[in-house]
């Protein structure tokens, strides 16, 4: 579903170079853990992922589903399926929740053909999926995560994830600011999206989410390269003993 | 020696006297209204305002006004739809006020009777020197509405005052005296289809414990100029609400002038310019806290495109025995295009020494991390730049309690994006 080949890229207000020869493939119902210390390009990757404009890809390709989406926009994308869970959300006041998803939903389905959704039917999805996380409805009606504590956020980002029903899932830090009862509610809602067709990624710093959300493969982010790949057992090896040994091999 | 300059006249302004002329004998009034109008037209007669004059500065009014239509009174002019469903109108057409329905608690007459015999005389004039909306509007008004609301009375739906020009000239009063204990939302629409000089002057005083809003929608065509001012007078513990939005226009200034008066008064402004073309929109309040124990808040949104120009002084004036005063005053501008422009002038003149007084103002462009955060949930870029602008202007907007008046604006709101967006 996803091929990351020879990947630079570098942030474009000062050049620096983030990503330095990345490579990553990621099937359909596969959830791929990437791990790194702070600094590898966890987050970059995840930007570029979703099409930031911050980040400028130098060389190398991202293929999703076999097609190249560096000239897509952010739109483009996620119209495509590809969702960013943000490690920090955006509080954008003004902009009510309830209005900013039903103009999400609609704006994907219309880049997809499909009819808007009637009102109802949208309140009944929302309603539903907000009921599977235990948030409040008087929460959304808030504006679009104003005022919302961190793991409030996280929550309604893994809402938008359920109602977007994105191909290509991307997590950034989503155990950060989690308590253990609201990491275990944002587990289960992942794990509720793992199906052949989509792909997971789930991008921390712990072990302690991939309890919750067991990945097929885990792979470390060092110095903006994949410097070593493999199962789950590599991230209980990584709590254990720490980066310094997979980073030492890969020097 | 000192000489006398009179510079030559502007074609504008040679206009301005021709038309007065031609005018004199169809407009109505007594002999002290007459002699009104005179000292009004000589007023103008030393031109119109320049930057020179502070209170003009960014509004060069006798550059800016480069032609005046003549009148034309055959035009015909429609009333619009109201704002909100089911409000009283009255309205004004081409500069003549329709006979309209009664309203419960509500005295209403035409102004064109009151300068008829006299009784609106004390209400012309210009307000000091630099007042060239008082002095053009005092020698030309013909017409307008003059609303007496009882007290106490509780009006349910709105008064929805309405001046529809339909091109040439149109000089209008809306007076509005509210009694004690009255709640009341009057609307005042400014709009038309032709490339009319108006101007529009509203006399509002508020009795004792009323609560007033006031919503202003100024939707003039791109050829239209449109010289506004609203007066008000707050009584004690009385409170005035005021919205403005501006969406439409080729030249447009909106004069505030508001004083709290009675203690316990209470003076809100909010103020949405919407600015597109190649346009100029100035508004400009000058309000006094009289008496101690009085508040205000002023909060002013801007949208700037295309190679539009907007301006918004704020002055608040604290009299020295006005303590206990509580003002603040923002200005908010969001610039859309590289050839917009905003300027902004606050100015607080504080002569009490026991008082709470703020201001400020901010110019910045859509927040590129929030246009990501939507375009990441699939919303195309021209759908999130306008959640992102209404927004900005939604938070003024969703402040007025009426939960009507708060939808009827922004379905303007969204029909001017619709058209400048």
């Amino acid at each position: 579903m996803l091929e990351i080949k020879n990947l630079h890229a570098r942030i474009v207000e000062d050049g620096t170079e983030i990503i330095r020869g990345l490579n990553l493939t990621v099937k359909a119902g596969e959830v791929a853990a990437i791990m790194g210390p702070n600094g590898s390009g966890k987050s970059t990757l995840s930007y570029i992922l979703a099409g930031r404009e911050d980040y400028e890809v130098t060389e190398g390709e991202i293929l999703y589903n076999g097609e190249s989406i560096l000239e897509m926009d952010p739109a483009e994308r996620a119209a495509a399926g590809i969702f960013l869970a943000f490690q920090y959300p955006m509080e954008i006041p003004g902009v009510a929740t309830m209005e900013f998803l039903k103009v999400a939903m609609n704006e994907q389905r219309k880049a997809r053909g499909e009819e808007p959704l009637k009102v109802p039917e949208f309140l009944k999805r929302v309603k539903d999926v907000a009921g599977t996380l235990e948030m409040d409805m008087a929460m959304l009606k808030r504006p679009l995560n104003v005022g919302f504590s961190g793991g409030e956020k996280k929550r309604a980002e893994i809402l938008q994830m359920k109602l977007l029903q994105p191909k290509l899932c991307v997590m950034d830090e989503t155990d950060s600011g989690l308590d253990i009862d609201a990491l275990k509610i944002v587990a289960d809602g992942v794990n509720s999206l793992r199906s052949p067709e989509r792909a997971i990624i789930v991008i921390t710093h712990y072990q302690r989410l991939l309890e919750h959300i067991v990945p097929d493969s885990v792979h470390v982010l060092y110095k903006g390269q994949v410097i070593k790949s493999g199962d789950k057992s590599l991230a209980l090896d990584l709590e254990a003993n720490g980066y310094a040994g997979v980073i030492g091999e890969a020097a | 020696m000192n000489i006398q300059i009179q510079p030559q006249r502007t074609a504008a302004e040679a206009a301005l006297v021709d038309a007065f002329g031609e005018r004199l004998s169809l407009l109505p009034g007594n002999g002290e209204v007459m002699l009104k109008r005179d000292a009004a037209i000589e007023a103008l007669k030393a031109g119109l305002p320049t930057r020179r004059i502070e209170t003009w500065h960014y509004t060069d009014l006798r550059r800016l006004l480069t032609t005046v239509p003549a009148f034309e009174p055959t035009a015909e002019a429609k009333a619009v739809a109201p704002l909100v469903e089911g409000s009283s109108v009255l309205a004004l057409l081409n500069g003549t006020a329709v006979k309209a329905a009664a309203i419960d608690g509500v005295k209403v007459s035409p102004v064109s009777e009151k300068l008829g015999d006299g009784t609106y005389a004390p209400a012309l004039g210009p307000q000091g020197a630099d007042d060239a909306i008082g002095a053009l509007n005092s020698a030309f008004v013909a017409d307008g509405w003059l609303l007496d609301i009882a007290d106490g009375t509780v009006l349910d739906k709105p008064v929805e005052l309405q001046n529809v020009q339909a091109g040439g000239q149109v000089h209008a009063r809306l007076a509005v005296k509210v009694g004690a204990g009255v709640t009341a939302t009057v609307v005042e629409r400014q709009t038309g289809t032709g490339a009319a000089f108006v101007s529009s002057v509203d006399n509002v005083t508020i009795g004792e414990g009323s609560d007033i809003t006031w919503v202003i929608v100024q939707e003039q065509p791109e050829t239209a100029t449109y010289l506004g001012q609203f007066n008000a007078w707050i009584g004690k513990d009385a409170r005035l609400t005021l919205f403005v939005m501006n969406a439409g226009g080729k030249l447009v200034r909106q004069e505030i002038r508001v004083v709290a008066k009675g203690e316990g008064s209470d003076f809100q402004l909010r103020g949405v310019n919407l600015l597109a073309g190649d346009t100029h929109t100035d508004v400009t309040m000058v309000l006094d806290h009289a008496v101690p124990h009085t508040g205000s808040r002023e909060i002013v949104r801007n949208v700037v495109t295309g190679k539009a120009h907007g301006v918004f002084q704020g002055r608040i004036n604290v009299h020295q025995k006005a303590q206990k005063t509580d003002a603040k005053m923002a200005c908010n501008t969001l610039l859309l295009s590289d050839d917009g422009e905003f300027s902004t002038k606050p100015e607080l003149e504080i002569f009490a020494d026991d008082v709470q007084c703020g201001h400020g103002a901010t110019v910045t462009e859509i927040h590129r991390d929030h246009l990501f955060y939507l375009m990441a949930r699939g919303i195309e870029e021209k759908t999130a730049r306008g959640l992102l602008v209404r927004a900005f202007l939604a938070e003024v907007i969703e402040e007025l309690e009426d939960e009507a008046i708060v939808e009827a604006l922004e379905a303007r709101l969204i029909d001017w994006f619709a058209a400048h967006g």
